[in-house]
């Protein structure tokens, strides 16, 4: 046992705010005269900040933006009110002094307020270019037209029409890629469905067409997120796609 | 302060409005935090803290004073945080709060119940103890206990703080 145990249960309910009475007293006493418990304090703080930062909720309004900007702006004019009640002259040395504090103070309140943001976006800033770079690669890699695609097929089988679709539920963003498609007759496109889990309406994806080796490729269509996906599939329709797939189906895949 | 408001916004009116469960006098929190942020920048320390979780703390005890009806009880320069994580770190703050859910979720339901009770409706122990009707001291000992295996959960080894738990 420490001198400081008794403080623990104590000091939680401090820091939540949920204590009460003259026991906030007795921890505050104690606080100022012991190091211990005001890192214990500062822990549980931290601890805290991690529960409140698991908070998630709509986004203010825009209004609230607005209205703090407003506030912001408001604040030097009360300061200019005042002097005007009395005469300019009398108060021009002190005007000059004031004008060079609050410069002074602004000045030092930028500084602030950089140096906090420039740490915050210099650890961000390392963090996505190395995102963006790996990004950036497979996205060449991906979309240049002189990058080789290759499609393995059974060793003496005639290479089929084939495809693949990568797609995350959560946020609706899709990459498809497709190889060996026929090409197609005049005004007509290849159409790719998404066709939901529990039997609701197909949902078109994307039109494209493949190149001279029957290669197509479609990224992050614009998609509705949250759809469960159980198949996907490709059909022919006119150009500029359908409402629903036109049987048969090209190429399909669960 | 364009800038902090568009990033840090949306965590203090979440917190204000989890707390107050108003849109309005969320938003009146979410004002005044950074009304006082920008009228006394120097009380945030970046040497003692992140200003996210910072914020976050500051928003929480200004919706609790909301709530109470009181004037507000903390000082921010006394706001002072300590987080073993690098939160700047977008992989390091995503698996710190992964595992405060993950703790969340293991808790028993009585246990995370209490400290949802005192963390974000606010309530003191005595609150607590008569709307659960459980005795005073398993109160305190069961919202201890939650902050304790939170801790245990960030930092796997580490101690139960100053007492026994």
């Amino acid at each position: 046992m420490t001198g400081h145990e008794q403080f623990a249960e104590d000091l939680t309910l401090y820091a939540l705010g949920s204590l009460e009475g003259d026991a906030v007293d007795v921890v505050e006493r104690h606080l100022e005269e012991c190091a211990a418990c005001r890192q214990e304090l500062a822990r549980l703080e931290g601890e805290m900040a991690l529960l409140a930062l698991t908070t998630a909720g709509p986004s203010p309004p825009q209004r609230a933006r607005q209205r703090l900007l407003k506030a912001i702006g408001r604040e030097p004019r009360s300061l200019r009110t005042v002097l005007t009640r009395r005469r300019w002259w009398t108060l021009a040395p002190l005007f000059a002094s004031l004008v060079l504090a609050v410069f002074g103070i602004l000045l030092w309140r930028e500084n602030v307020r950089q140096r906090d943001r420039i740490e915050a976006l210099r650890a961000d800033a390392a963090s996505n270019q190395a995102t963006f770079e790996e990004a950036k690669h497979l996205l060449a890699l991906l979309t240049d037209p002189s990058a080789m695609h290759v499609t393995l097929v059974a060793a003496q089988s005639k290479p089929q029409p084939a495809g693949k679709a990568i797609y995350m539920p959560g946020n609706g963003a899709l990459v498809f890629m497709a190889s060996n498609l026929a090409p197609l007759r005049p005004a007509k496109t290849y159409e790719l469905w998404l066709m939901p889990m529990h039997g609701e309406k197909p949902v078109p994806a994307a039109t494209f067409k493949p190149d001279p080796h029957g290669n197509a490729m479609v990224m992050m269509p614009p998609m509705t997120a949250g759809i469960e996906a159980r198949t996907f599939a490709v059909t022919i329709e006119p150009e500029g796609g359908s409402a629903t797939p036109t049987m048969p189906m090209v190429l399909a895949g669960s | 302060m364009a800038e902090l408001y568009d990033r840090y916004s949306a965590l203090v009116y979440a917190v204000a409005l989890r707390v107050l469960t108003d849109t309005g006098a969320a938003e009146d929190v979410l004002q005044e935090v950074f009304m006082q942020l920008w009228r006394h920048p120097a009380s945030f320390d970046a040497r003692r803290g992140s200003l996210g979780p910072w914020l976050a703390v500051i928003a929480r005890h200004r919706a609790i004073d909301v709530l109470r009806k009181r004037r507000p009880q903390t000082d921010l320069e006394d706001v002072v945080i300590t987080i073993e994580a690098n939160l700047e770190d977008n992989a390091e703050r995503a698996r710190a709060l992964e595992k405060v859910r993950t703790s969340l979720r293991a808790m028993p339901d009585n246990q995370r119940k209490t400290l949802e009770m005192a963390f974000f409706e606010g309530m003191t122990h005595s609150e607590i103890a008569a709307q659960t009707g459980e005795p005073l001291g398993t109160v305190k000992t069961r919202i201890r206990a939650a902050l304790m295996a939170l801790r245990r959960a960030l930092n796997p080894g580490s101690s139960s703080g100053l007492g026994t738990v």
